[in-house]
């Protein structure tokens, strides 16, 4: 253990700091705040990302899109700054901030030149417990969500099937929701419900503090102590239970028609279990499934049946991210050739899936993704946001420095037999929702 | 998430300077680059241009040269489309190939451990390119179900119907990627005659950082690119832009118009340029603080984003914004945007204002050059631009330079309120189109 004396100076309990291969070091403060540090000294810039484990997933019924809402509203004044000026302080300093919401995490980030860390901690602590909103403040961004909503949702095909996808794919867990929420529940959420929410879920033992570039632990440690230090913890920061999924007995089916959609397509997902504290071989092997079905364009299993030995598809593709608090999904997707039904494009697809439940692994496909995975260590170094942003994401469900640590470990060890038992549980029908995507039929009346 | 604008890669800048060491090499057979060496990781990023790119489309043959850059990576030499992915994704190594208006841009990556053998499978792919008939064709499918899904698409709709209207018949007149009749009319004959006209020397930059020397990386170049053609097509002429003036409305069903907006602009090489960044910046650049994301989303609550930017390109300048709103608040939104461009044009700026700018363009400028691929991206970038090597050392003090008197005779001289001309897609109500 290294020693850190500028945390025992002040008396906290530091748990760490554990150290990786790409410099990590994490600490927690007394009030419960966990503190990650990312070293890169190789640019004198930093990046600061606060993780709240607070997300869509977590909001009352009735107020879907609330966590999503406030994610806005953290941009308003406190009792020290006006609405605005957080971000404007960031500009000013030549930085940039932004931040994002999921069903698991709501995330706030800054970008700035290393000297400047200070000052961006000074302003997430007083955000953290000091915020204040007009009643004004809140009708305009609520305002600016719904036209988010017009632009990201309403006004794209995929994403209003994804949505219904996602609604028919948790019978009764709250990724059913969309993060951004459904409109006629933003329209209702009010000041009174954004304060509660606040109240309620921003506190140091409900944040992670990543922070990755040009500073040493101990300089970070002592800073985060001076801001966030003297905040006191919440009491109703209580592990997440939320309601979980009865046993999936049938096939759901849906087909969304929108005259906006040009190249029709078939998606499915497939209910799959995520990565969980310890217990990371079974996702590991998922996520190869993933890449060999449809991972590469050119060689992977669907790519060679599909687009290029038969020849009914302009794309296909097979994706898995199981860095999640509850069970995730498993996708295939694939978009026909213009002479090729839906219908047919989707036997197609079930054709190639139980012919790869038939046939197994490509030994030689398997192995260079395997090095891939290897490569992307060394790259990954190169992006400390992208460090930033892996060990904060993998800590807001759950998993442990260890658990991200032992990941690439983890992939590069999980057997083809253990691909394929993943494959045979994953591929069951009955817990997958199957979309299509397509124009509406023509019209044979006459319009009046 | 809040929408973060980056129109355009404008450049922008701390009181820090970039720190950054530049390298000029010569190989010995006589290919110039530009190198920042960085041995703390064992990987390398390459960045290669050719300037030209769609734009040197021959007449008839719209969308060849993207095309053929889509199709670059779909065999070489001895290997067809899937043996040259499992030999690139064996060494783990990155290659890109892409098209622009203006270059065709060549990305690798690659561990030290098999630079030579990553260098060897890219020199196959930029001189040996196959072009089986079947792997045209499969892109060539790709193409067109782009080209499809954006006759579908709001944006698309209005970027094409915004070119076509700025400049006509000229290369920026229409999308690099061409037409759907156009596309499917290409033959590999046509894609055989767009690697040799716009992949030669006579065009090329070169940019490297990251694990290799300069001496290592003089005989690397030499063996990558030597091969290459010396010259090629000749480069297009400037575009002449019509301005057309005025409010034009294409209906499309949806939520929400798409709204693109702008007039003339500013070349990168005029004395001006560094002030008109500082009036975009204070106008409409990315910034939460910028006027137009203040007035029109953080007061009034009528979109989700809005930004500007100087689209200074090779062949024309444009000042160029855009944003989506809710039908019913399309006109608000515009006349919140003329108001403001003639704000802007008539008052200038406040000292405040100019001052936080040019902290956050001067701030912002050295955190750029975080990682040896954005390092090998901006440094290809500003040998295109005809910048010296030294420019990060003196970029941010012309920024400084700018005086109010500077940003007062420029925005009279650049806003011109009366000449913007905007296009709108969507099912906007109250907006009177023009033409």
């Amino acid at each position: 253990m290294r020693p850190s004396l500028v945390a025992l100076a002040l008396g906290l309990a530091c748990a760490g700091p554990a150290r990786a291969a790409e410099e990590v070091s994490t600490f927690t403060l007394k009030n419960g705040l966990e503190l990650v540090v990312i070293e890169d000294h190789r640019a004198p810039v930093v990046t600061q990302m606060v993780w709240y484990r607070i997300g869509a997933a977590d909001e009352a019924p009735g107020h879907s899109g609330i966590a999503h809402f406030f994610e806005h509203l953290m941009f308003q004044g406190t009792d020290d700054l006006a609405p605005g000026e957080f971000s404007a302080t960031v500009e000013a300093q030549g930085g940039n901030d932004n931040a994002f919401t999921s069903w698991d995490y709501t995330a706030y980030f800054q970008r700035v030149a290393a000297d400047r860390l200070d000052l961006m901690m000074q302003m997430e602590a007083d955000r953290m417990r000091d915020l204040t909103l007009s009643e004004q403040d809140v009708a305009t961004e609520r305002q600016v969500i719904v036209e988010e909503r017009g632009q990201r949702t309403d006004s794209d095909p995929g994403a209003l099937l994804r949505e219904q996808m996602g609604a028919a794919q948790y019978l009764n867990h709250p990724y059913g929701r969309p993060v951004i929420g459904w409109l006629h529940e933003i329209t209702a959420l009010s000041r009174d419900d954004a304060l509660a929410f606040y109240r309620a879920n921003y506190a140091p033992n409900n944040a992670i503090v990543v922070v990755a570039g040009d500073v040493t632990p101990d300089a970070a440690l002592k800073l985060a102590e001076t801001h966030y230090g003297p905040l006191e913890p919440s009491a109703s920061i209580t592990p997440r239970a939320r309601p979980s999924e009865p046993p999936h007995l049938s096939e759901r089916r849906i087909v969304l028609q929108d005259e906006r959609v040009s190249e029709p397509y078939v998606v499915r997902s497939y209910l799959a279990t995520e990565r969980n504290p310890g217990d990371q071989r079974k996702a590991a092997a998922l996520t190869l499934l993933a890449e060999l079905l449809g991972g590469n364009p050119t060689t992977s299993v669907f790519a060679r049946e599909l687009q290029f030995n038969r020849g009914v598809a302009t794309w296909s593709a097979a994706f898995y991210d199981g860095t999640s608090v509850d069970p995730a999904t498993f996708g295939v997707y694939v978009m026909p050739v213009p002479d090729v039904a839906l219908a047919d494009a989707e036997a197609a697809l079930d054709a190639v899936i139980d012919g790869f439940l038939k046939d197994g692994v490509d030994p030689e496909e398997l192995a260079r993704i395997k090095t891939q995975v290897r490569a992307s260590t060394i790259y990954g170094r190169d992006n400390a946001e992208g460090l930033a942003n892996m060990y904060g994401q993998a800590l807001a469900v759950g998993l442990t420095v260890k658990d991200v640590q032992d990941w690439p470990d983890i992939l590069q060890s999980v057997t083809e037999e253990e691909i394929m038992a993943a494959a045979t549980e994953v591929f069951d029908k009955r817990r997958a929702v199957t979309g299509w995507l397509q124009t509406p039929a023509p019209v044979k009346e006459a319009k009046e | 998430m809040i929408l973060r604008i980056a129109l355009f890669l404008v450049a922008l800048a701390t009181p820090l300077r970039a720190e950054i060491a530049i390298q000029e090499v010569t190989s010995p057979g006589g290919i110039k680059a530009w190198l920042v060496e960085d041995h703390n990781i064992p990987f390398m990023a390459l960045e290669l241009r050719f300037r030209g790119g769609t734009s040197l489309d021959q007449p008839g043959k719209r969308g060849a040269i993207n095309l053929m850059a889509a199709t670059l990576e779909e065999g070489a030499g001895e290997m067809d489309a899937q043996g040259f992915a499992a030999a690139r994704d064996g060494l783990a190594a990155k290659i890109g190939f892409g098209a622009g208006s203006d270059e065709i841009s060549v990305s690798a990556q690659t561990l030290t451990e098999n630079r030579d053998t990553t260098m060897g499978l890219l020199h196959l792919a930029l001189t040996a390119p196959r072009f089986d008939q079947d792997a045209v064709e499969r892109v060539k499918g790709q193409v067109l179900a782009g080209l499809r899904a954006e006759e579908q698409d709001p944006s698309a709709i209005a970027a094409r119907l915004a070119r076509a209207r700025a400049y006509g018949d000229q290369p920026y007149g229409s999308s690099g990627d061409g037409t759907i009749e156009g596309v499917t009319s290409l033959t590999r004959d046509d894609v055989l005659a767009a690697w040799q006209g716009a992949m030669a020397q006579d065009r090329l930059y070169v940019a490297a950082a990251g694990d290799i020397s300069a001496a290592e990386l003089g005989l690397l170049l030499d063996k990558l690119l030597s091969d290459l053609p010396a010259t090629g097509w000749p480069m297009p002429p400037k575009a002449a832009l019509d301005e057309k003036p005025g409010v034009v409305v294409q209906a499309f069903p949806g939520p929400q118009s798409v709204v693109l907006f702008g007039h003339g602009g500013i070349g990168f090489d005029d004395p001006d340029f560094f002030a008109a960044s500082l009036l975009n910046d204070i106008l409409g650049g990315g910034r939460f603080s910028s006027r137009l994301m203040q007035e029109v989303r953080e007061k009034r609550g009528l979109t989700y984003g809005i930004g500007t930017g100087l689209a200074s390109r090779d062949l024309s300048a444009e000042w160029v914004g855009q944003f989506q709103a809710s039908n019913d608040k399309v006109a608000e939104a515009i006349k919140v945007v003329r108001d403001e461009w003639a704000r802007m044009a008539s008052e200038g700026v406040t000292e405040q204002e100019l001052a936080t700018a040019k902290t956050y363009m001067t701030g912002a400028y050295p955190l750029r050059f975080d990682g040896n691929g954005p390092i090998a991206s901006i440094l290809v970038g500003m040998q295109m631009l005809g910048l010296s090597s030294d420019y990060p050392k003196t970029r941010n003090d012309k920024v400084n330079a700018v005086t109010m008197q500077d940003i007062r005779r420029v925005a009279a001289r650049l806003l011109k309120p009366e000449n913007l001309s905007f296009v709108v897609v969507g099912e906007p109500a109250g907006v009177v189109a023009t033409e």
